[in-house]
């Protein structure tokens, strides 16, 4: 009998049904008893085709598809598609409704750091993050559901403006047999004004709920274990791999879209971008705590100009955007194009435009061609995550097994938008 | 319109490598041919005067049926509606009565966005791929190894094949997936469905059953209204001003 022996590598299918996986990644893994050698994702398990299915509708109709691609950043997916229909068509939305979107948008990032702190925690051991951090989530789904009557798929943004203002009262909890009045006092209490006020008891309170956080995670022991050192991006890499948002910025490189090519509101609002230094899981999480620390600081900022400046959330373009109810009632040409505008949309100048925001998980872009038509000719959708799940191969390279849990948390990746 | 200064040190560097240089709405747009596409992609990295370290987005197009309409708005018709329900325009058709793939040379196109962080900049590049039945592009994942996915995307979706790529394999579409579905001439319904039979205990592919219908023809309209449109709502605007 001879005393070697040849041991093969082990190949093991991680997910599609791990809870682990964010949805429906397949990751196939080649180990060496427990370190990778090579990761090769699987994707498309999630496709649904969004951009073909695009080419088939009016503009105004794929705003919904836009929510459902990262369907935990909905607006910002939707501000860049319409802020691509905008460029086409040459039209500027009223200040008022840019500043509700620069809000809308860090509201977006919040909801997304939150459930990406909360399940990434949770996939490496600390349960109580999710509970605390589905806590305020909740509360900033309100606001969603107060502008938009919907706790996610808003469909909000149109090209032009918004859909509606801000409502002046913000919805409130009813009694019930399973709330004490205490109870019911307690849960109403920001919501006696409108949803400005909520929104400046949430921006007062909120600092203090992430220093919550900190103290669960910053110093914590079998957290900084799993996560310093593990993920380790160089810039040089970062860049090679298409990675932005708090990828890249965790890596050193201070890039953020909204300061470098403000869009919306961003050039008027004061905040700060955080920069990691050594690229590993543990810098992006502490970028992206700051960043919703940052966030909080912009919402406020829009709360005091909205609360100072009334004004129209979309333009008067009636090619684009409704009559209101009172014109259409008494004038013919309203009603005509009301029409026209709810059957056959509006035909959208001949060009090819990229308009990119900066999501919460990195460049969101949408790179759109129209040919002169009603329904665009075609739709790209560049999803961060989608760069970023493509770099996981030489990211998780030599890791042990656990720190692929860890690396799939750090990339934020979300399958929406992945497989569109 | 003058030539912006940095298209004008595009074209300096570039020269003949480059057959066409155009101001984009929004970023310049650079028309390459497959044979210097590699080329250009090296000196646009390498550059420092361009430094575009970021390849930011890559996808395939399908020029198939650009331009053209479903619903004839130059004469009046006597068909109604039916004639914007029953149109053969992108997507609502069947499989065996798709149109004809070759009606304009150079189908397939392969769009790149480039971002310069060094200089906060943008660039299109476009390649046209020079054979239509079979669309043949070189593969930049040795330039910017983020193409690797992008490219295999392009393939899945729009049959694009990259020279040089090394795993140039589908990545959305299903396992064993046939066609390439985000061409123009691939119908929007597909062309197989799966149910579970419980006959013969597993998952089975049937043709599809549901008829391709599209509720709003496709309508290209080029005229004065929308430049008027564009007018009044400038003059409402002043308006508000005073």
């Amino acid at each position: 009998m001879s005393g070697a022996r040849e041991i093969q590598n082990y190949t093991m299918n991680f997910g599609p049904q791990h809870p682990a996986a964010h949805g429906v990644l397949r990751l196939v893994l080649e180990l060496d008893g427990e370190t990778v050698v090579r990761a090769d994702p699987h994707i498309g398990l999630l496709h649904r085709a969004t951009e073909k299915l695009a080419e088939s509708k009016p503009f105004n109709q794929s705003i919904g598809y836009m929510d459902r691609l990262d369907y935990v950043s909905m607006m910002c997916n939707e501000h860049a598609y319409v802020m691509a229909i905008e460029k086409l068509l040459g039209i500027q939305p009223p200040e008022r409704a840019l500043w509700i979107r620069t809000m809308f948008d860090e509201i977006t990032r919040i909801l997304n750091h939150l459930m990406w702190i909360g399940s990434n925690a949770l996939d490496l051991g600390a349960m109580t993050m999710i509970l605390y951090a589905f806590r305020e989530r909740e509360e900033l789904m309100d606001v969603y559901e107060a502008v938009s009557g919907a706790r996610m798929h808003a469909t909000y943004y149109r090209p032009g403006g918004v859909y509606r203002d801000l409502p002046e009262r913000m919805p409130k909890y009813r009694e019930s047999p399973w709330r004490s009045a205490a109870e019911l006092k307690r849960m109403n209490a920001w919501r006696e004004g409108s949803l400005l006020d909520f929104l400046d008891h949430f921006c007062e309170d909120f600092p203090k709920r992430i220093d919550e956080y900190e103290t669960l995670l910053t110093d914590n022991r079998i957290w900084k274990q799993r996560t310093v050192g593990i993920g380790v991006v160089p810039p040089e890499q970062a860049l090679a791999w298409g990675m932005t948002g708090p990828m890249l910025r965790g890596s050193g490189i201070a890039w953020d879209l909204r300061k470098k090519q403000p869009y919306a509101k961003y050039a008027e609002v004061d905040f700060d971008v955080p920069v990691g230094v050594n690229g590993d899981c543990y810098d992006r999480y502490l970028v992206r705590v700051e960043e919703m620390r940052q966030s909080t600081r912009i919402i406020k900022q829009c709360v005091d100009w909205l609360r100072k400046n009334p004004g129209p959330v979309m333009v008067k373009n009636y090619k684009v955007a409704p009559p209101t109810r009172e014109e259409m009632k008494d004038d013919m040409e309203a009603l005509i194009h009301h029409f026209k505008l709810f059957t056959e949309g509006y035909v959208v100048p001949e060009g090819e435009v990229y308009a990119a925001v900066e999501a919460p998980k990195g460049e969101f872009g949408c790179y759109l061609v129209s040919d002169g038509a009603n329904k665009p000719f075609r739709l790209h959708l560049r999803a961060p995550g989608f760069a970023h799940l493509s770099a996981i191969d030489s990211i998780v390279r030599g890791h042990m097994l656990p720190d692929v849990v860890a690396v799939i948390g750090t990339l934020d990746i979300v399958f929406g938008e992945i497989d569109r | 319109m003058s030539e912006s200064p940095f298209l004008q040190r595009l074209r300096d560097r570039l020269g003949e490598r480059v057959a066409c240089y155009r101001h984009g709405l929004d970023v310049p747009v650079l028309e390459i041919a497959p044979e210097h596409w590699l080329e250009v992609a090296r000196i646009l990295r390498d550059d420092p005067e361009f430094a575009f370290a970021q390849l930011i987005d890559l996808c395939g197009v399908d020029y198939l049926g650009y331009g053209s309409s479903e619903w004839d708005v130059g004469s009046a018709t006597g068909e109604g509606f039916s004639r914007g329900v029953e149109g053969l325009g992108p997507g609502r058709f069947r499989w065996e009565e798709r149109p004809a793939g070759t009606e304009i040379p150079k189908r397939f196109a392969v769009v790149v966005q480039l971002l310069s962080l060094q200089h906060n900049r943008r660039l299109r590049l476009r390649c046209h791929a020079p054979d239509d039945e079979l669309p043949v592009v070189p593969s930049l994942t040795s330039i910017w190894p983020v193409a690797n996915w992008y490219e295999r995307e392009a393939f899945d979706l729009f049959g694009i094949v990259f020279e040089g790529h090394p795993d140039l394999r589908r990545i959305l579409t299903d396992y064993g997936f046939i066609g390439h579905p985000f061409r123009k001439d691939f119908p929007l319904i597909g062309t197989v469905e799966v149910r579970y039979d419980p006959e013969k205990g597993r998952v089975i592919y049937e043709p599809v059953s549901i008829e391709p219908r599209v509720n709003v023809p496709r309508v290209v309209r080029r005229d004065s209204r929308y430049e008027q449109a564009r007018v009044e709502e400038h003059l409402a605007r002043e308006g508000d001003k005073r």
